[in-house]
């Protein structure tokens, strides 16, 4: 078991990755082979999830290393006693391992979801290859400890993310946003590519820890973490740089919608990452802070506010999608905004933005699914052309109703457990803060009214047929228990394991650097 | 179009694609002591494809080139790639087992500057050859799967 524990980072990575390139082999036998193969593949990648979290978690979040193709540690010692980190490592600590847990919940759901979603449907072989990669990247991302290789599994979601958007491609549509988000992915990954070659070039090094060490804050420094806050927040989908989200959380198939956002909390985690780890406070924290906040608050009412005017139920939902993305900017930005001085608020206000990433991973897959299942049943997207569903889909009407409201940040759900604390929390740095995003919030309530009256209430409609099949139902009840589990017992959720990934970020810089460094 | 090009070019083919062929098979083969490697001998070996297509065109080289042949080879390339990142599981993912075991890639490297010891490098050498396996079919694929795009928008 320790030893599986120990390997569970790489094994994160590899598992996924033998799943993408063993699908296409093993689709060649049936299709009932390859879903067997992906389901196993996707149980065994979320098992390895749960080891590594319960295992970092056990150490309160206390990081841990991993060292690829070696055991006598990662360091070359020179003869002058200093010691160069060349190995490829892998560094998981409790923020790291709250975002796989994100990625493998939404993962398995998707990938099961896809089951039946792709039924009467051709071409599922490579969706799960595509889906498998993505994994793979994402997971990269969220475990690695080096620059490049971020930079590397960065491009590997960009890549298979453009593959999912356009995959239906007989659809104009979907070539169309398959298209931008290539071509604007690309220029994200460049930013990227371009901030890490300066910091190479400065420090001749791209271990973070080793960077973080060497960091003296110079212009160039300030220049690579522009051209990275840029990148990311590009990839991420924050406004005023969201133009390619709509498009491409509507065009993707309705279960990988969810995975896509998963994608876009990964460059959010790589950003956190950068400025906390990396960065710390060898930078004007304070000013860096209210640019994210700025960031958070246009993300919020820009994306709330385009969801408002919406009328294709995918697009709606992918403008609620971005402006969630804004609440996780503003709990940490109000966090980073006063990590200099660390008052208690400023950790209310991180847990709150991480609380959410989780929360909105869960409810805004459940509405993604859910409007796979409406589309699937009308067979438009357009809301004025559908009705009545909550005649023959009870449950469905349920669920829908279960992912508004924890959303909207209505209690007893999640969405309420972290929207308070950044409420809290970013009321006691401005109130004007928690204004926009109380307010935010409730247009978001009447956004969500507005499609459950369109879809589901009204005249039973003839055509429409029963309950949706089991396989799409089992993902959606998994993910409306999560949903309301961490809404009933969020005290609960927010000790074990959001306080770790926040104390990570918070404090963990020196533990981090430590461990690859030494001393610390 | 389809049938090719003149038989300059053709001749010229025949002569050129060998040569690149054993060109890229050497810079897979000696990845671990030269400048090159899995990824660019596979991308010379598949340029040599490429000529291939160019100067014969679709018609000539029909069947001797399968497109799904060629991606099952891709997929074995990636997998063997991955297996030999798990041969070494039993350390570390990627860790080099065959290094100094006096087997297979095997010997052992003299210390100081030498002309480089083709016997050595453990897994790399065989690495190289899953990355190369995977490139060289990879990107013949995807130059058949544009050449068969091209050939459709032709017709219509």
């Amino acid at each position: 078991m320790t030893a599986l524990t120990n390997h569970a980072p790489v094994l994160l990575i590899a598992i996924p990755l033998l799943g993408a390139f063993a699908v296409p082999l093993i689709g060649k036998l049936g299709r009932q082979a390859r879903n067997t193969f992906v389901g196993l593949i996707a149980l065994i990648t979320a098992a390895f999830a749960g080891l590594l979290a319960a295992h970092i978690f056990g150490q309160a979040g206390a990081p841990s290393l991993y060292v690829l193709g070696g055991h006598q540690g990662f360091g070359i010692p020179l003869p002058s006693g200093l010691s160069v980190p060349i190995r490829i490592i892998l560094e998981v600590d409790g923020m790291g391992a709250f975002m796989a847990l994100i990625t493998a919940l939404i993962m398995l759901t998707g990938a099961f979801f896809s089951f039946s979603y792709w039924k009467e449907r051709s071409g599922g072989t490579l969706f799960y290859s595509l889906l498998m990669l993505l994994t793979a990247g994402i997971f990269g991302m969220e475990l690695t400890g080096d620059m490049f290789n971020f930079f590397v599994f960065l491009e590997i979601t960009s890549i298979a993310a453009c593959g999912l958007i356009g995959f239906r491609v007989w659809l104009k549509t979907s070539q169309e946003a398959g298209f931008k988000v290539m071509a604007l992915y690309t220029l994200s990954g460049l930013f990227v590519l371009l901030a890490v070659g300066l910091l190479y070039g400065q420090y001749g090094g791209l271990n973070i820890a080793y960077l973080a060490s060497a960091l003296t804050g110079s212009t160039i420094d300030i220049v690579a973490l522009g051209l990275l806050l840029t990148g990311l927040a590009l990839k991420a989908g924050a406004v005023p740089l969201h133009m390619w989200a709509p498009d491409a959380y509507g065009e993707a198939p309705a279960p990988m919608s969810a995975v896509l956002v998963a994608n876009s909390q990964a460059s959010l985690y790589g950003l956190f990452r950068i400025l906390f780890t990396l960065f710390g406070l060898t930078i004007s924290v304070g000013a860096l802070g209210w640019i994210l906040i700025v960031l958070a608050l246009l993300t919020i009412f820009v994306g709330v506010t385009m969801a408002l005017i919406q009328n294709d139920i995918k697009r709606l939902i992918a403008y609620s999608a971005v402006s969630q993305i804004g609440y996780m900017l503003l709990g940490v930005g109000v966090g980073l905004a006063v990590s200099a001085a660390k008052p208690d608020f400023g950790f209310v206000a991180m847990q709150g933005g991480i609380f959410h990433m989780l929360n909105d991973a869960a409810c805004i897959g459940l509405l993604f699914f859910v409007s796979g299942v409406i589309i699937r049943a009308t067979g438009t997207r357009d809301l004025n052309r559908m009705g009545g569903l909550a005649h023959s889909m009870k449950w469905t009407s349920v669920l829908f109703i279960i992912g508004a409201f924890a959303l909207a940040g209505v209690p007893p759900f999640n969405g309420f457990a972290s929207k308070f604390l950044i409420y809290e929390a970013s009321f006691k740095l401005s109130p004007f803060l928690a204004v926009i995003a109380i307010l935010s919030s409730i247009l978001l309530l009447a956004v969500f009214v507005k499609v459950f009256q369109a879809a589901f209430l009204g005249a039973k409609q003839e055509g429409i047929g029963g309950e949706v099949p089991m396989g799409m139902m089992v993902p959606m009840v998994a993910l409306a228990l999560v949903v309301i589990v961490f809404g009933l017992f969020p005290g609960f959720f927010v000790d074990k394991i959001v306080t770790p990934a926040a104390n990570a970020l918070w404090y963990g810089r020196d533990a981090y650097i430590g461990l690859v460094l030494g001393g610390g | 179009m389809n049938s090719g090009m003149s038989l300059i070019v053709r001749t010229v083919t025949r002569l050129v694609y060998g040569l690149a062929l054993v060109f890229g098979f050497y810079v897979i083969m000696h990845g671990h002591l030269t400048p090159g490697g899995g990824f660019q001998g596979g991308a010379v070996v598949a340029s040599a494809f490429a000529l291939l297509l160019v100067a014969f065109g679709a018609a000539g080289i029909k069947g001797r080139l399968n497109h799904h042949l060629l991606q099952t080879l891709e997929e074995i390339g990636a997998l063997a790639f991955l297996a030999l990142g798990f041969v070494g599981i039993g350390t570390a993912f990627f860790y080099n087992l065959l290094a100094n075991s006096g087997s297979l890639f095997g010997g052992p490297v003299p210390l100081g500057p030498n002309a480089g010891v083709f016997n050595a490098g453990g897994t790399l050498p065989l690495m190289n050859w899953a990355v190369g396996l995977k490139v060289m079919t990879g990107i013949a694929a995807i130059v058949i799967a544009m050449l068969i795009g091209a050939r459709k928008e032709e017709t219509e």
